[in-house]
């Protein structure tokens, strides 16, 4: 009976009292986690990441390697080829946009080139023409502009044998298009 | 007697109740089966380079993602929907045809699909006609426009978003805005989109043709 009620004590107290400790070990981590997330997670970054503030103009062009938040203005040319841009709630960008990802939370006018990823959440807004192989459009988002969706190697399979023949067909098409999105808009 | 009148009574009170049903099952969302959708796709996979698309809109994600993966196309979203109603807030509808000329300022044989939706319904015969040759002579040899058209007048309608499920549907979801919806016959048809052919025409459960045109 006593082995049974030790065997048993252990057991349960254990559970309670380990989960304090997590609590109060989490607690803190958590605390510290649920503000990363906010200002990271829930726009798409990982690692260091980089903020233009809600007061800040830039005016010019932008170049980086790491991964940059826009709360701001900015108005010129964003280059970041090898990282994620994100522009936030409040973020207004009046530019050209080269990066590897951008997820779109505020307003972008300009075009946006992303070699993986183009995200427009909700509430996000964008004017001008996009060119990326994966373009993901929320509800609430707004968007006018073209989408280029082609791969950047024209890899799929059946296109790019017939491309050769159309190839004098091809740019028909772009010059055309180049002039609608930026008159149009 | 009056137990034969109390179950008269107790009979007409479920007739009473289910007369509501009706407007409940007009529905806000609604799935259609297409048939033109994939003659559309398979026209434009058939045309000789990455196919061009233009999207009277509004935007939708799961279309673009459809299209960009199904096609691989440069996709032209022209939120025309806003436009449509702008013009109709303001009454100036007349002016809408060369709205709609500034806005697809595509060349001439250069687009390989236009999805034009429900939008023609909204005009009347002379502004359908503008807009359609406008589309006609953008369109290049071997593109296809698909639209919907009503087949009867509607004083006022809601605007609608097309969503499309799968191949062969779409679902139907309201849209902000409204208007009269105007039918035009086939033979109407025929007439705005000319140089076009019908190459599909599909009368579905939604009491609209589905109609697939081709540019020889």
């Amino acid at each position: 009976m006593w082995k049974r009620d030790d065997a048993a004590k252990p057991a349960v107290p254990a559970a309670p009292g380990a989960a304090p400790t997590h609590t109060a070990t989490t607690s803190p981590a958590s605390d510290a986690a649920a503000t990363r997330p906010t200002a990271g997670d829930a726009r798409g970054l990982e690692g260091n990441a980089v903020n233009i503030g809600k007061s800040v103009v830039v005016k010019g062009e932008l170049n980086g390697s790491e991964d940059l938040t826009i709360e701001g203005q900015v108005e010129g040319k964003i280059e970041l080829r090898q990282n994620v841009l994100t522009i936030g709630p409040n973020g207004r960008v009046k530019a050209q946009i080269f990066a590897k990802a951008v997820i779109i939370l505020g307003e972008v006018t300009g075009n946006v080139t992303a070699t993986e990823k183009v995200d427009i959440r909700d509430n996000g807004s964008v004017d001008g023409d996009i060119a990326s192989p994966r373009v993901a459009i929320a509800e609430g988002a707004h968007f006018r502009g073209s989408i280029d969706m082609q791969k950047a190697g024209a890899k799929p399979g059946e296109k790019p044998e017939t491309k050769p023949a159309g190839a004098s067909t091809s740019p028909a098409p772009q010059s055309p298009a180049g002039a609608p999105a930026g008159a149009a808009r | 007697m009056l137990s034969d009148l109390l179950r008269w009574g107790t009979k007409r009170a479920p007739e009473t109740t289910a007369v509501p049903k009706p407007p409940a099952v007009k529905g806000i969302e609604a799935i259609i089966s297409s048939k033109g959708l994939p003659k559309f796709l398979s026209a434009l996979s058939n045309q000789p380079s990455p196919a061009s698309l233009i999207d009277f809109g509004p935007v939708i994600g799961t279309n673009v993602a459809y299209l960009g993966e199904r096609l691989g196309c440069k996709l032209f979203i022209e939120d025309l929907t806003n436009e449509l109603s702008r013009h109709l807030k303001s009454g100036t509808m007349d002016a809408l045809p060369d709205a709609v000329e500034l806005r697809l300022r595509h060349g001439d044989a250069s687009v390989d699909g236009i999805l034009c939706w429900d939008f023609f319904d909204f005009l009347k015969k002379p502004a359908a006609q503008r807009v359609a040759q406008h589309l006609v002579n953008m369109l290049r040899p071997g593109g296809a426009i698909m639209g919907y058209f009503a087949i009867s007048d509607v004083e006022r309608s809601n605007f609608m978003k097309y969503e499309i499920v799968d191949d062969q549907s779409m679902r139907l979801r309201q849209h902000t805005g409204s208007g009269a919806r105007h039918a035009h016959p086939n033979r109407e048809i025929i007439r705005m989109f000319e140089g076009l052919t019908v190459a599909e025409s599909f009368l579905l459960k939604n009491n609209s043709r589905e109609i697939l045109l081709r540019k020889k």
